[in-house]
């Protein structure tokens, strides 16, 4: 096996991993097993990020057939910032469940627990680094069941439902691109991007592949949870287990998004997207809307993890927004915004997951006072919450100026006041739990409570380490996104 | 003849289709869908899809009304009246419609020779199968090893099934000699397992390895694989299969399946080929390709039959003792 | 076959997804919803199977003395897809089951007045 391999291997060892799993007995050994994959599949991204640095877009054909008759995993500059993204949440998350299963699943549950988390791990993987559209839907189809059964341990009866609801949704639109990518078949006889977009110029103007742009967004958006397709999102977030909020929070959405920007760059390509079908317009609404109505009731909600949720509908908008301006700026801008927002998320989940491994809640009501008991988890609490709103020197004040210096050089001014605007809804409910937890007396049992174990903190101030430095010293992860965008435009432009 | 055949299939799914939405008796709903799977198969056989209608017929038809009854069992089957028309789906389901209807208009027509799908990609598989894999069924060359990368996904698919629906309802063991009294007395039943038994378990041996002759493969024999398990519990009482085949050995059978399919792949970059690249596993491509598909067809046939057959146990053990 | 005359056979899969499809997302029943998902994909598998027909074709297993063949792609991708329907209909049914036992009825209606009051 040599180091070209490294593209297969990335999916491969978590899915190998995946049955070894599931015949360890002790689910100390499943967690290990699990811990070893993802750690593994970590070392293979930065690898393969500094490849892709190196020598540039990377190729591999499986079973040595070539595009288009065999399968081809294609990896540039964005797929490899993606991939980082997704194995970095992936690793860290991991030190951190042992112990947060341990509290929140049943014992007998817990190996099939790692497994399940493995194939998601690989199905998220494995859309990003794939080159073809059917294996997009295969390896859409695994990250989404195992997210069902993940969503499903929750520890209230409400996770049922969340993950049923999801399940339907989920289905709904994976059968909506299904029958995309089918229409897009008929009409070129390829399933290859690079061979679709080679081929979809000369039948651009068929109303067959307009209603195949068409499935294939609104199924893609209702995976990624694009207002008002979000529905299912709320409840799902809530409800799992605490690491299955952080690790999907951070991971799944942003597949989606990165599988939207593949779509309309790579495979329609640019003009067709944005000047002739004018999804443009349609996503900036869109996301204008999320962005707003979003925050709004993320700022009236009593449970934190729901709270968090809406949070990360209205952020999505924020990344939407950037790609809707079709420049290289903007989407360039939005997936700094994807990268950080991943970022910001996973670590604002895990520390919830810290409060409730202490409490048994994320209601705002059973807060009170808790950071004198719980400071080191409320500071990393605080810092994330920083970090979301867009307060200089963290990343998400990164992410927000580059969206407004994108917005513009676009000439659309007015959306700078949007940002704006959403920062501050940003910081009223933000300040709800910190008023909780730092100025309210603490009630008569937070006297039990202590401060969370140190193998789940230092994942959360690993995840809050990264976005301070990313707050003080953007050039590495702007240069990563502005080639990204570049080839993707560039892609579109030929 | 074959437009009039495929024209009365489509109507008569039309009608059972209807009749579904309609139904206020969910298993009789169940049925009608059973019937609205075979319906299909039989049209993937007018459409030359002959792979594609067993397998239609054996999992849907087969395994998904299985699926259905067990939860039927365990919940209710009757539907409650809805309070209200709601108008909201009717819209949505219009509009998709509608612009589905809109996206066919450019299509090429049914059955054009000339359409773009039998132009590109496709000629070559039919034309460089007998010379590259040396098999005459271009399905199964397809699936096991131009696109074999796909076939392992999909198992990966039934995979995260057995482990979710594992994960969600749990495992219990039938103790004793339980069996329904109703069924006991039903003879026939049992009469017909005993003599269908090995000959389903025969048949799916022949569709696993006649697969690179004719249709068949993996995917059709673990499922009739499992159905004769299947018929063996419902004749003979769950407890019974259970002992003949336990639930730890289902569980290392999926993951084994996997694992050979996975190990051909690692086996195939060892030997200094790239994943899934059965050319290099013996010294001519022809028969490396033969080894690899035979091998990977195996560990699909093996993973399918004990998913299959653990979904069933794991809905049957949920029922109480009492009424099983 | 000239004309529109060659679409009406889309057409009837379209309002066969669309049957489906009204299943699932109008019926508060969850078993019900579950057999509309499994309706709506295996309608697309015959939208799918149908553009994999070609007139006068047989089934793509070669044979000496035959040229004309039905193209084999759409025929795996499918075999693939009924796959991932099966797996998506037992991990429903499995749901369904445990909200059944959890909240006694498998009516969603029901089920989101008992989420209210929790």
């Amino acid at each position: 096996m040599l180091i070209s391999d490294l593209p297969v291997l990335q999916v491969v060892i978590p899915l190998a991993a995946a049955p070894v799993c599931l015949l360890l007995r002790n689910p100390r050994h499943a967690w290990a097993c699990a811990l070893i994959a993802s750690w593994l599949v970590l070392a293979i991204a930065l690898m393969l990020v500094q490849r892709v640095h190196a020598v540039g877009t990377l190729s591999y054909a499986i079973g040595a057939w070539v595009a288009p008759w065999g399968i081809e995993y294609r990896i540039d500059m964005a797929g490899a910032l993606m991939v980082l993204v997704v194995a970095i949440i992936g690793a860290l998350v991991m030190p951190f469940a042992r112990r947060s299963i341990e509290h929140e699943i049943l014992e007998k549950c817990t190996g099939l627990f790692y497994t399940c988390y493995l194939l998601c791990l690989c199905g998220l993987l494995g859309m990003v680094v794939t080159g073809d559209a059917f294996n997009l839907f295969v390896f859409l189809e695994i990250s989404s069941l195992s997210s069902y059964v993940l969503i499903s341990l929750g520890s209230r009866r409400r996770a049922l439902t969340a993950a049923y609801q999801y399940l339907i949704m989920g289905t709904i639109g994976a059968t909506f691109i299904l029958i995309g990518v089918g229409l897009l078949y008929m009409m070129t006889g390829t399933l290859n991007m690079v061979d679709l977009s080679q081929r979809l110029p000369e039948v651009a103007n068929t109303r067959t592949i307009m209603a195949a742009f068409a499935f294939v967004t609104v199924g893609v958006s209702i995976k990624l949870a694009l207002f008002p397709l979000h529905q299912w999102l709320p409840n799902a977030y809530t409800d799992a287990p605490s690491v299955v909020s952080a690790f999907i929070a951070a991971t799944a959405t942003k597949v989606g998004v990165y599988v939207l920007l593949r779509f309309f760059f790579t495979v329609f390509g640019m003009q067709f997207s944005f000047d002739a079908m004018h999804v443009g317009e349609i996503l900036m609404l869109l996301a204008v809307a999320g962005i707003l109505i979003a925050s709004l009731v993320a700022v009236f909600q009593d449970n934190v993890k729901r709270m968090l949720a809406y949070s990360s509908v209205a952020q999505i908008g924020y990344i939407i927004l950037g790609i809707s301006m079709a420049s290289a700026a903007g989407v360039s801008a939005g997936m700094i915004h994807l990268f950080n927002h991943a970022m910001i998320k996973g670590a604002l989940f895990l520390a919830i997951g810290c409060i409730f491994l202490r409490l048994g809640s994320a209601e705002l009501r059973d807060m009170h006072g808790l950071a004198r008991h719980m400071p080191w988890t409320m500071a990393a609490f605080v810092a994330g919450g920083l970090s979301l709103i867009g307060i200089p020197l963290t990343s998400g004040f990164i992410s927000k100026w580059y969206l407004a210096s994108a917005a513009l050089s676009g000439g659309y001014w007015p959306l700078v006041v949007l940002i704006l605007a959403s920062s501050l809804i940003g910081l009223i409910y933000m300040w709800r739990v910190v008023e909780v937890a730092y100025f309210h007396v603490p009630g008569t049992m937070m006297h039990k409570v202590r401060e969370a174990p140190a193998v789940m903190l230092i994942p959360t101030w690993l995840l809050i380490g990264i976005n301070l430095y990313v707050g003080m010293d953007a050039s590495l992860i702007t240069d990563i996104t502005r080639q990204g965008a570049e080839i993707l435009i560039g892609e579109a432009l030929q | 003849m074959e437009i009039l055949i495929d024209t009365i299939l489509l109507v008569l799914l039309m009608i059972t289709g209807f009749s579904i939405v309609r139904m206020r008796s969910l298993l009789a709903a169940t049925m009608l869908t059973s019937i609205y799977s075979l319906l299909s198969a039989s049209l993937f056989v007018v459409l030359d899809a002959v792979d594609v209608a067993l397998t239609e017929a054996a999992i849907g038809a087969g395994i998904s009304t299985i699926l259905l009854l067990a939860t039927i069992a365990l919940t209710t089957d009757r539907e409650k009246p809805p309070q209200r028309t709601p108008m909201l789906p009717l819209i949505v389901v219009i509009i998709t419609g509608m612009a589905l209807i809109y996206g066919t208009l450019d299509m090429p027509h049914f059955g054009n020779p000339q359409a773009p799908v039998h132009l590109h990609v496709a000629p070559a598989y039919l034309h460089d199968t007998p010379g590259e894999i040396g098999i005459p069924n271009v399905v199964t060359s397809v699936l096991a090893s131009y696109r074999g990368y796909d076939t392992l996904g999909e198992l990966a698919v039934i995979f995260t099934a057995g482990a979710g629906v594992l994960t969600l309802l749990g495992y219990r063991t039938r103790g004793g000699n339980s069996m329904d009294p109703g069924i006991r007395k039903l003879l026939i039943l049992r009469v017909i397992g005993k003599l269908f038994f090995p000959l389903i378990l025969l048949f799916a041996l022949y569709v696993q390895f006649h697969g690179d002759y004719g249709p068949g493969g993996g995917f059709q024999a673990g499922v009739i694989f499992a159905t004769g398990f299947i018929l063996y519990a419902l004749a003979f009482g769950l407890g019974n299969a259970q002992r003949l085949i336990p639930h730890q050995l289902l569980r290392i059978m999926v993951a084994f399946g996997m694992l050979l399919y996975i190990g051909v792949g690692i086996e195939s970059m060892l030997l200094g080929g790239k994943f899934l690249e059965y050319n290099v596993l013996a010294d001519d491509p022809v028969s490396g390709q033969h080894l690899g598909i035979i091998l990977i067809e195996l560990g699909v046939g093996i993973t399918v039959a004990s998913v299959m057959l653990m979904i069933y146990y794991v809905f049957r053990s949920r029922q109480p003792e009492g009424d099983l | 076959m000239s004309g529109l005359l060659g679409l009406y056979n889309y057409w009837i899969v379209i309002i066969l997804m669309m049957t489906g499809f009204y299943a699932v997302i109008a019926r508060p029943n969850l078993i019900k919803q579950i057999i509309g998902l499994f309706i709506f994909q295996t309608s697309v598998f015959i939208l799918f199977i149908s553009m994999a027909n070609i007139e006068g074709g047989t089934a793509p297993i070669i044979k000496e003395g035959i040229r004309l063949y039905s193209n084999p792609l759409p025929h795996v991708l499918i075999l693939t897809a009924i796959v991932v329907s099966l797996a998506t209909t037992a991990l429903g049914l499995a749901l369904v089951v445990r909200i059944k036992e959890a909240y006694g009825t498998i009516n969603e209606d029901n089920i989101h007045v008992q989420d209210e009051e929790d």
